[in-house]
């Protein structure tokens, strides 16, 4: 079983298109990542999917970093 | 005023000969047909289980994957066609002054597939699912869209959606941009990927389409007595269209300059053309008189023949209205007979044919005539391809809603 940074980690390759390498846990999805809104609120989906849970849109709004994906993950399974 | 003049420097295409304009015009030279059995989904209980379905290939050639995965397939094929006319011209845009270059491309229908999908999430799973891509990669002018911020084309842009006569009128009126000195190179077209379940139930049920299931290759068979309906096909043409002095001095591949662009409507019946034709003969009458051409220079018609009971008489004689004596000594065909109806990029895709016949002097056949229907007794080139010279080439759309369009060249 993979790991919940690790699960998260694939999600935003996938979704983003970037090098697996590119996803350090401070990088922003927006300033280092070159997603945009559209792509951020997909992304956020994703991993809704990905992990079975609900992200209600002012928590999702907070998800900016990947760090921040993981946290929240943690926090809420 | 002065219109200026307006030719052709590029040209692009997909369609179910081929993922590109050679390996297309090589199987319209030849006779083929590219249509076959429908795989992608099941087709058990529809009335019609083929249609022309483009070939595979390599998306990324063009298009980052991440950025195809958020488009209809019918916006990535659109822009597909629109990047190989744009590498066809030779433009460079470190060169261009973008607000001078613009785009056209429409569809007759749109993102079928992404709408489909989405629908099925909502209803399995609530809103909340819908991709927040559902709508940008879906709605119609997001093939000129994204052109535009691939390449910065700062110019008008828009898509002119007219069912099947969509690719011709998005030519037509990107030429006139140009003649009138709103732009000076526009990218023109349509695309199309109707070939899905509603695309399919959908035609079936308004009993449009050929139900030839035992014999898909021989179901598109304009002017044929044995014809029922025609035969749904996916793809996209487009073309850049340039202003003729800029283009000579740049030293462009000149293919054709666009002479002329006729429209009227029937304003008869949604989906049945008018008895007679007078819509259709309107139409061609319109584009020969705007250019000055007279019927007996031009050499070759690609017809909009869609292999329907109706359609193809009623065009027959819309033929012999405008042409005359001349219409039995042109060469007239349906390159619908080989790639199938295109739909909303039927036109563009045609026109690129008619450009093709007279740069290489070759009227393409239409196949699978066997026995002409009565009242259709032109040269329909049928069967096999016909080596003659043309000079001018006149390519006709109609779609429902009785609305016609007509594109005219001159060789290049």
């Amino acid at each position: 079983m993979s790991s919940i940074e690790e699960r998260v980690q694939k999600i935003i390759v996938e979704q983003l298109g970037v090098k697996p390498e590119d996803v350090k846990s401070e990088a922003s999805f927006v300033e280092d990542l070159g997603a945009d809104s559209l792509d951020t609120v997909e992304l956020v989906m994703a991993l809704e999917e990905e992990f079975e849970t609900e992200i209600p849109d002012e928590e999702a709004e907070k998800i900016s970093t990947v760090q921040a994906a993981v946290d929240y993950i943690k926090a809420h399974s | 005023m002065t219109l200026r003049r307006v030719v052709v420097t590029g040209l692009g295409m997909l369609t179910p000969l081929g993922a590109d304009t050679a390996s297309s015009w090589e199987g319209i030279k030849a006779g083929k047909s590219g249509i076959g059995m429908i795989e992608h989904f099941d087709t058990e209980a529809f009335s019609t289980k083929f249609a022309g379905l483009v070939p595979e290939f390599d998306v990324s050639e063009y298009l980052p994957p991440k950025d195809a995965r958020k488009m209809d397939i019918f916006v990535q094929y659109g822009l597909v066609a629109a990047i190989q006319a744009f590498r066809d011209s030779g433009l460079d845009m470190e060169r261009e002054d973008p607000t001078r270059i613009g785009a056209a491309i429409g569809s007759g229908i749109g993102g079928l597939t992404n709408i489909e999908e989405n629908h099925r999430k909502m209803l399995d799973a609530g809103p909340r699912k819908l991709s927040p891509f559902f709508v940008p990669g879906t709605i119609i002018n997001m093939i000129a869209g994204n052109l535009a911020i691939m390449y910065g084309f700062k110019g008008p842009n828009f898509a002119t959606v007219t069912a099947c006569t969509t690719g011709t009128h998005n030519i037509g009126f990107a030429a006139q941009q140009i003649q009138l000195g709103q732009a000076d190179v526009m990218i023109a077209g349509g695309a199309e990927k109707g070939s899905t379940p509603l695309g399919m139930g959908g035609f079936s049920a308004a009993r449009a389409l050929s139900t030839r299931n035992d014999d898909p290759q021989g179901a598109s068979r304009p002017w044929d007595k044995e014809r029922d309906g025609f035969v749904l096909a996916d793809g996209a043409g487009a073309v850049v269209l340039e202003e003729y002095e800029r283009a000579k001095a740049r030293g462009a591949t000149i293919y054709a300059e666009l002479v002329g662009y006729g429209m009227s409507d029937d304003a008869y019946h949604i989906t049945a053309p008018a008895e007679g034709g007078a819509g259709a003969a309107q139409a061609m009458r319109n584009a020969l008189v705007g250019a000055g051409v007279s019927p007996e220079q031009v050499g070759y018609i690609n017809a909009h023949g869609t292999s329907t009971q109706a359609g193809d008489v009623a065009e027959a004689m819309a033929i012999k209205s405008v042409f005359g004596d001349h219409a039995y000594k042109l060469a007239v065909s349906s390159t619908k007979s080989m790639v199938g109806h295109l739909l909303g990029a039927a036109g563009a895709v045609e026109a690129i044919f008619s450009i093709l016949a007279m740069r290489d002097s070759v009227a393409p056949p239409t196949i699978n005539l066997e026995n002409p229907d009565e009242g259709c007794d032109l040269d329909f080139v049928a069967n096999q391809a016909q080596q003659r010279g043309i000079e001018y080439a006149l390519s006709n759309s109609f779609g429902f809603g009785g609305t016609n369009g007509t594109l005219l060249f001159k060789k290049g």
